[in-house]
C-alpha cells in the first residue's frame, strides 16, 4: 500500500499524459470522422472511395503497426524526400535528424486511428435518421447543404453520442501501446516503476485502477450528456 | 394558364415502370384529385412535382420554368412547391414554431421576429396556438399533420401537394386534417392532392384523375367519375372502395 502511495504522483503524469492524448485524438478525431463519414456517403465517386479506403486501412490493421509506420517509417521518407530536395533542386540543407517526437507520432497515429472508426460512427447516424427528414427538407426550398446542417447532423449527433462515447473508451486504453514508443502515458510510468521497485502486482494493479476511474468517469459523463440531449427523452419520436 | 405542365412523363425503379407516360396539366387555383388503387404510381407522380424523384423520361414545367432541365434552381422551385407527407416529417429536434419558422429562416433569410411571426399566425390558422412551444413527439397525427402544413404553408407557396395526408392518421383525426385543407381551398390555393377520402375528393375537387398501372386511365370532374365512370377499372375500384 504505502508501495501504492508513493509511486502515485508519478504514476498520475503518466494518466495526465494518457488523458491528454486520448482527448486531443478524439477531438481531431471527431472532425476527420465528420468529413469521413460524409464522405463515405458522398455521391462523387472520387471521395467515397477516398473515404472508404482510408477507414478500411485503418480499420483493417493494428493500431501499433500503423505507429510504428509513422515513428519508424516516417522518418525514412522525410529522410528521402530532404535528399531528392537537395541533390535535385539544390534546397537545403536541412537538419540532419529526421526523427519524429513521440508526442506528434502518438497524436498523428491515435488522431488517424479514431478518426477512422468515428467516420463509421457518423456514416451510420446520418444513414440512421430517416429518409422523410431529408425530403421534408428539400421540399421546403433547403439545398442538400442546409438539409445536412440544420435537419439530419443535429439529429444524427444526438444519436451517436453513446457510440462516440465507447470510440473515447477504446482509444484511452489503446493508448497504452504508446509504451511501445517510449511515450510516458501511464502504462509506460508503471513499468518505469516496477523496473526500480520489482513489485509487478502492485503497480500493475494500481495501474489498472487509473485507468478504470477514468473509463468509468468517462461512461458518466456521457450518460449525462446523453439525457441532457434528450437522445432517449421527449424530442426524439 | 397553367401552372403546372406535365409531358410524357417516365419514371421507373430498375425494371419497375411506375409511371409509363403521364400528360397532366394544373391550372392556377385548381384543385386537382388523383386516386387509383395502391401501386398505381400517384404517389410517384405527385412526388416527381417537385422532382423529389427524378423523372426517367418526358418533362415538367412549373410557372414557366422547365424542372426536369439539369440547370434549374431546384430548391429555389420548391420554395414555391410546398408539400405534405403521409408521415408527417417534422423535425423531432425542434419544437412546433421552430418548425414552421425554420425554413423562412434559413431559406428566406428572414429575419427571426417576422419568421417567428408567420409561425404564430399560421399556428393560429390551423388551430394548435397552444402548441407552439410543444415537440412534434407530444403532439397527436393529427396535430402534427396540421403543424407540417403550416411548416409548407410558411413559404407561401403557389402550390401544395398533399400525398395522402391522412392515410397515417387515427380516423377520429382525419377530419381536423381535411377541415384545414378544406379551408385552404376555399381561400384558392393550388391543389393537387393524393387521397384515399373519397367524400373529401367529391367536395373540394375541381377535377379528379384515376391512375392505374402508371397511366391516367380516367379524368373529369369528381361528379362525372363517381356517377358514371367510363372505364371498367374506374369502375372496380369505385365500388371496392365506396362499400
Amino acid at each position: 500500500m504505502d508501495l501504492i502511495i508513493k509511486s502515485m504522483p508519478f504514476l498520475l503524469t503518466g494518466a495526465a499524459q494518457t488523458l491528454k492524448i486520448t482527448l486531443i485524438a478524439v477531438t481531431l478525431g471527431c472532425i476527420l470522422g465528420l468529413f469521413g463519414g460524409m464522405g463515405r456517403l458522398s455521391k462523387n465517386r472520387f471521395i467515397r472511395g477516398l473515404a472508404t479506403c482510408y477507414v478500411d486501412f485503418v480499420r483493417g490493421t493494428p493500431l501499433l503497426v500503423q505507429l510504428f509506420i509513422i515513428y519508424y517509417g516516417m522518418p525514412q521518407v522525410i529522410q528521402g524526400v530532404k535528399g531528392i530536395l537537395e541533390v535535385s533542386f539544390a534546397l537545403g540543407p536541412f537538419s540532419s535528424t529526421s526523427h519524429i517526437p513521440p508526442f506528434v507520432a502518438a497524436v498523428t497515429a491515435c488522431s488517424l486511428n479514431s478518426g477512422a472508426y468515428v467516420s463509421e460512427i457518423f456514416r451510420s447516424g446520418i444513414q440512421s435518421i430517416e429518409k422523410g427528414q431529408r425530403e421534408a427538407a428539400l421540399s421546403l426550398g433547403m439545398t442538400s447543404k442546409q438539409a445536412m446542417r440544420h435537419i439530419i447532423l443535429p439529429q444524427a449527433v444526438r444519436r451517436i453520442i453513446p457510440p462516440l462515447g465507447n470510440e473515447f473508451i477504446a482509444m484511452l486504453k489503446d493508448t497504452s501501446l504508446l509504451i511501445c514508443i517510449g511515450y510516458a502515458e501511464l502504462t509506460r510510468q508503471g513499468q518505469l516503476i516496477i523496473s526500480s521497485t520489482f513489485r509487478p502486482f502492485e503497480i500493475w494493479f494500481a495501474v489498472a485502477l487509473l485507468y478504470l476511474i477514468m473509463t468509468l468517469t468517462i461512461s458518466r459523463l456521457v450518460d449525462v450528456t446523453e439525457r441532457r440531449l434528450g437522445v432517449n427523452g421527449t424530442h426524439q419520436s | 394558364m397553367a401552372l403546372i405542365k406535365v409531358r410524357n412523363l417516365e419514371k421507373s425503379f430498375g425494371k419497375l415502370d411506375v409511371l409509363r407516360g403521364i400528360d397532366l396539366d394544373v391550372d392556377e387555383g385548381e384543385k386537382l384529385v388523383i386516386i387509383g388503387p395502391s401501386g398505381s404510381g400517384k404517389s410517384t407522380l405527385l412526388r416527381c412535382l417537385n422532382l423529389l424523384e427524378e423523372p426517367t423520361g418526358g418533362s415538367i414545367e412549373f410557372a414557366g420554368v422547365m424542372l426536369t432541365d439539369r440547370e434549374t434552381n431546384l430548391p429555389q422551385i420548391r420554395e414555391e412547391i410546398g408539400m405534405v407527407f403521409q408521415s408527417f416529417n417534422l423535425f423531432p429536434h425542434k419544437n412546433v414554431t421552430e418548425n414552421i419558422s425554420m425554413a423562412p429562416l434559413i431559406v428566406k433569410n428572414y429575419d427571426r421576429s417576422k419568421a417567428q411571426d408567420i409561425a404564430l399566425g399560421l399556428l393560429k390558422k390551423v388551430g394548435l396556438s397552444d402548441k407552439a412551444d410543444n415537440y412534434p413527439a407530444e403532439l397527436s397525427g393529427g396535430q402534427q399533420q396540421r403543424v407540417a402544413i403550416a411548416r409548407a404553408l410558411a413559404m407561401q407557396p403557389r402550390v401544395m401537394l398533399f400525398d395522402e395526408p391522412t392515410s397515417a392518421l387515427d380516423p377520429e383525426m382525419v377530419g381536423e386534417v381535411l377541415e384545414v385543407m378544406k379551408e385552404l381551398a376555399e381561400e384558392g390555393m393550388t391543389m393537387a392532392v393524393v387521397t384515399h377520402e373519397m367524400k373529401f375528393a367529391q367536395e373540394i375537387g375541381d377535377r379528379l384523375i384515376f391512375m392505374d398501372e402508371g397511366l391516367i386511365v380516367e379524368e373529369g370532374t369528381p361528379q362525372q367519375i363517381f356517377t358514371e365512370p367510363s372505364n371498367a377499372r374506374t369502375r372496380s375500384f369505385l365500388t371496392r372502395v365506396m362499400q
